[in-house]
């Protein structure tokens, strides 16, 4: 008892020594009730240039507020989250922080770290801004705590058309049978992996975009909030046909991260690549120019969607300073100046195409009038805890080709992460 | 009275700002973690309560896909390939060096300097050597295969479910075999010159010579050699980090570690780390304890 005692006299002294020097370290930037920290991890590239369009708009409509830059750089954002963390536990957050709307933002939610936006969306108009999917897809317990600041499209099939047109393919398959004898067409005409992919959350994506396919939009958002059993016979089938897909697929798969399976379809070794939208800036950065692009066969009208969105987290400095920040993400100047520069679309469906390029416009369009679902390794359908387990599940299935294993890891992820119903 | 405590208070001044490092920073957070791995701290939020040893038996009995004892199966492939691979080139390398060899000096060099370079470095550059495609596909190694014509040597490397350990210990057998040869040069070396004569004498053959002259007494060596790569493979992070990026196929529990903490599972990644320690400790104090004894008794 004594020992335990001193062990936990010991750890306190410890926690205060860090709690101590985080202070001193993250003192600087929010101080001053003019300044308004906004942390993210956007550093450089389109995103950056996103980030300072946005930043031309809050200097005009929050002219009484200072914008203070607290991008942390580097590993896709696993820096900063740690970075994050940190400074939340301390109780030192920044004013606001970027974080993946959705179900991802429910780890800060269950840690009581943020505030309650419902009156903002009210006041600001949002609610009819935005479409009645994502606000369904927002809402935890009847509130929103986030406000997108973009969108972007998970479930896309890009394609190389100078192999599809080899191959005698003219018209982008609709259904999963048809995308089948694609392939099969393909590989008839020499491609040997027609599909190109990545490592495990490149995979998750795959399989996802199948499931919307198999089970249609109700049950795929079923599989997120409790209301699918990820169990059923039907999920089977799509294992069984996913194992199939990946027949089609390069081998060495989990050598690959996304851009290199964009070299693929780029050299036109591959055919096919599902991937996000944010291909489209990348393969224009990239200076190619023979690509196409449709939703994922036998989705339909569905847009899988992903976004990045600011918060208001407890206890910050320069509350009213953050929501004019919030604001500005949320209207429709700010989203226009952010997804121009960004290549991603606006939450809202009321802005004007003019200034976007042509995949955009074509994504403006199909948010007006798509059935919203969610994604998991983007964070919109599952928190953290639960992208780390399915990616790795999915890493497995890539290596043995256990359906039953995969089915059994993917109901026991649901059943440790997922919403106790 | 007087003249004893001046002779050990000056002493213990002189090492205290090192024990009180060593106390706060290796103790205390030892300490810490082990309390820590002992909660349900399972998110950001502080810890409800004490689990007892929860963290642990989940780790065997309810982890996803069974992913510790997969990650627990890699390292061992990765500890065994890794240290016979080292013994044995170091030792091959030592011999022929002890041979006298012209221009021992430049080899030793060149053998040793491989370690000079840090495991990221170098895992970047294997990361392209060991390229997984084959055929008209193949990069790396596999195209230098490919070219000779040995395409039946084309390997998959690192992405063999079973085997992709024993590639991943190849840049570590690399870096690591000529510190492992630097030991065993020193330890011929430290063999009194007497007794290779003495050898000679009775007309030993060079065989008899190694055999039952030298190497008994390079039992200390090995076991030295044995303990600091043993020790080293069991926390190896950044040489797979850079290979392969944190990944099913290639997950070690220092690797699940980092995966853990940034899904902010504390108190298992705390439990990891702890494990860890243990199964490092039962290795390396055992040799800090032998050590000790043999310098009491000389």
């Amino acid at each position: 008892m004594r020992l335990s005692r001193r062990v936990a006299a010991l750890a306190v002294a410890f926690g205060t020594m860090f709690a101590t020097v985080a202070c001193s370290s993250t003192e600087e930037p929010g101080a001053g009730s003019k300044k308004v920290e906004v942390f993210t991890w956007w550093a450089d590239g389109g995103e950056k240039a996103g980030l300072d369009g946005l930043v031309g708009v809050f200097k005009t409509d929050c002219a009484d507020y200072e914008f203070v830059n607290g991008a942390v750089a580097g590993g896709a954002g696993s820096n900063a989250k740690q970075v994050l963390a940190s400074r939340l536990q301390q109780n030192e957050p920044p004013d606001t922080f970027q974080a993946h709307a959705g179900a991802e933002l429910s780890d800060y939610i269950n840690d009581d770290q943020l505030e309650d936006l419902s009156a903002q969306y009210t006041e600001w108009g949002l609610g009819n801004a935005f479409p009645k999917g994502l606000i369904e897809n927002l809402t935890v317990d009847g509130k929103i705590y986030s406000v997108p600041a973009n969108i972007h499209r998970a479930n896309v099939l890009w394609s190389n058309k100078t192999v599809l047109a080899k191959a005698g393919i003219t018209k982008d398959a609709d259904t999963l049978d048809g995308f089948f004898a694609d392939l099969d067409k393909l590989k008839a005409s020499g491609v040997a992996t027609p599909l190109a992919l990545g490592k495990d959350w490149t995979q998750q994506m795959l399989f996802e975009a199948l499931l919307i396919s198999k089970l249609g939009p109700e049950k795929f958002n079923g599989l997120w909030n409790g209301g699918t059993d990820w169990k059923g016979a039907d999920i089977t089938a799509a294992i069984n046909d996913y194992k199939k897909l990946l027949t089609y697929t390069n081998k060495d798969r989990d050598t690959f991260d996304w851009t290199d399976a964009e070299k693929l379809l780029m050299d036109g070794k591959a055919a096919y690549q599902l991937m996000g939208d944010w291909e489209a800036a990348d393969l224009d950065a990239k200076g190619f120019k023979d690509y196409g692009w449709s939703v994922f066969p036998g989705n339909g009208n569905v847009f899988q969607w992903l976004a990045d969105s600011f918060v208001l987290p407890k206890n910050v400095k320069n509350a009213e300073g953050t929501k004019c920040w919030l604001k500005t993400v949320g209207s429709a100047t700010g989203q226009a100046a952010f997804n121009q520069k960004k290549g991603s679309i606006p939450a809202r469906t009321d802005v004007g195409t003019d200034g976007f390029p042509a995949y955009q416009q074509a994504a403006m369009g199909d948010w007006k009038t798509a059935t919203q679902v969610p994604s998991c390794p983007h964070g919109s359908a599952c928190a953290q805890g639960w992208q780390g387990a399915v990616g790795s599940a999915q890493g497995k299935f890539s290596a043995d080709g256990d359906v039953a294993a995969l089915q059994t890891a993917l109901a026991a992820a649901a059943a440790e992460f997922g919403s106790k119903k | 009275m007087r003249h004893r405590r001046r002779t050990w208070i000056p002493g213990l001044l002189l090492i205290s700002p090192s024990l009180i490092l060593l106390a706060v920073f290796v103790y205390g957070l030892i300490g810490w973690t082990v309390n820590l791995s002992l909660q349900d701290r399972h998110n950001a939020r502080p810890a409800k309560g004490y689990v007892g040893l929860d963290n642990y038996t989940k780790l065997f009995t309810s982890d996803i896909n069974d992913r510790f004892a997969h990650s627990l199966q890699n390292l061992v492939v990765f500890t065994l390939v890794f240290m016979v691979g080292t013994i044995v080139l170091g030792l091959v390398w030592a011999l022929l060096l002890e041979r006298r060899a012209k221009a021992e000096g430049f080899w030793r060099t060149v053998y040793l300097f491989p370690m000079a370079v840090s495991f990221v470095a170098s895992g970047v550059v294997w990361r392209w050597l060991m390229n997984t495609g084959q055929g008209d596909d193949a990069g790396g190694i596999n195209a230098i295969f490919h070219g000779l014509g040995l395409g039946f040597l084309e390997s998959p490397w690192w992405t063999d479910p079973d085997w992709g350990m024993a590639a991943m210990a190849i840049p570590a057998i690399w870096q690591l075999s000529g510190y492992v040869m630097a030991l065993f040069l020193a330890g011929f070396r430290g063999i009194p010159e007497e007794l290779r004569e003495a050898a000679v004498v009775d007309g030993a053959t060079t065989f008899q010579l190694y055999r039952q002259v030298l190497f008994p007494q390079l039992t200390p060596t090995i076991l030295s050699a044995l303990i600091i790569t043993g020790h080293m493979s069991m926390k190896m992070f950044d040489l797979i980090m850079s290979v392969s990026g944190a990944q099913w196929l290639t997950e070690v529990p220092a690797v699940y570690v980092w995966q853990t903490l940034l899904t902010r599972d504390y108190a298992k990644a705390a439990a990891i780390s702890v494990f860890l320690l243990l199964i490092v400790a039962v290795v390396v104090v055992p040799y800090l304890i032998h050590v000790n004894r043999s310098e009491k008794r000389s």
